[in-house]
């Protein structure tokens, strides 16, 4: 079977560090979902997972790259980045954990929620993450499932 | 209530959104956990917050809340209320603590964003 298009493709550089710009990505993602008109409670959940999977991109790792790709009934999220990894993804994924630095906690992030916010609005999530060389996270979001 | 409702409550200042004030809001929560905000948030919500970067009107933004209030007499840097005018996130301040701010609101008749009901 060929493997279906999407209607819509998308594809970002996000940088670490870059406070200022961070959720730009995001933004954009919820206009393009806006506009093709899917129900807000699914545009919700699609763009708090990709912009706590964004902002992670920007807290810890160096660069990173954001790939969407809207079909009519599901979006399909890619964030691959180049940095410090995850030493211990079961440890990262306890609500309350995390290596956030001071400052990244003053400015309201970094309290070791946003693995599990990831988690709670996707549909399926899966990282794949290297020491010292950086992280994947792929997450699929499907329309016909209605998630609270 | 409306946002100028809240305005009133809090005696606050409106920093940017002046025109945005009729919108009704319908729940409200505070917090200075974005990630709980993003996780708990519900719809025609009030932010109140002691938070000022750009990331709290990111957050507004992700989750359309319709305005945000920044307690104890705090206000962002002008970068964050351009990112707010351009968002149309409308921002107060209040002098008075988180708290106090909560209660007020609460206390008449604000209620909070665990208390949603679908439809209401």
């Amino acid at each position: 079977m060929p493997e279906e298009r999407p209607l819509i493709e998308m594809e970002r550089e996000i940088a670490g560090g870059d406070f200022q710009r961070a959720g730009d990505v995001s933004s954009e993602l919820k206009n393009i979902l806006q506009r093709a008109g899917f129900p807000p409670d699914f545009n919700r959940r699609v763009v708090i997972a990709s912009y706590e999977a964004e902002m992670n991109v920007v807290i810890h790792a160096y660069r990173g790259v954001f790939r969407a790709k809207i079909y009519s009934d599901r979006v399909h999220v890619e964030i691959d980045d180049q940095g410090p990894g995850i030493p211990d993804l079961e440890l990262a994924f306890q609500e309350g954990y995390s290596t956030a630095p001071p400052h990244i906690r003053e400015m309201g992030f970094g309290a070791g929620y946003g693995l599990s916010n990831m988690k709670k609005c996707s549909d399926s999530l899966v990282i794949d993450t290297r020491v010292q060389e950086g992280t994947r996270v792929i997450m699929d979001f499907f329309l016909s499932l209605l998630k609270s | 209530m409306i946002l100028r409702d809240v305005k009133e409550i809090l005696e606050a200042e409106v920093l940017v959104g002046e025109a945005w004030l009729e919108r009704e809001i319908w729940y409200a929560c505070g917090s200075d956990l974005l990630s709980d905000v993003l996780a708990f948030a519900k719809e025609h919500a009030l932010l109140l917050t002691g938070l000022t970067n750009a990331q709290v009107v990111r957050t507004a933004e992700m989750i359309d809340l319709l305005g945000i209030v920044f307690v104890r007499g705090k206000k962002p840097e002008h970068t964050t209320v351009e990112l707010a005018a351009l968002k149309q996130i409308p921002l107060l301040s209040t002098r008075l603590p988180m708290y106090e701010s909560c209660g007020r609101l609460y206390l008449k008749g604000l209620r909070g964003c665990s208390e949603w009901t679908p439809h209401a």
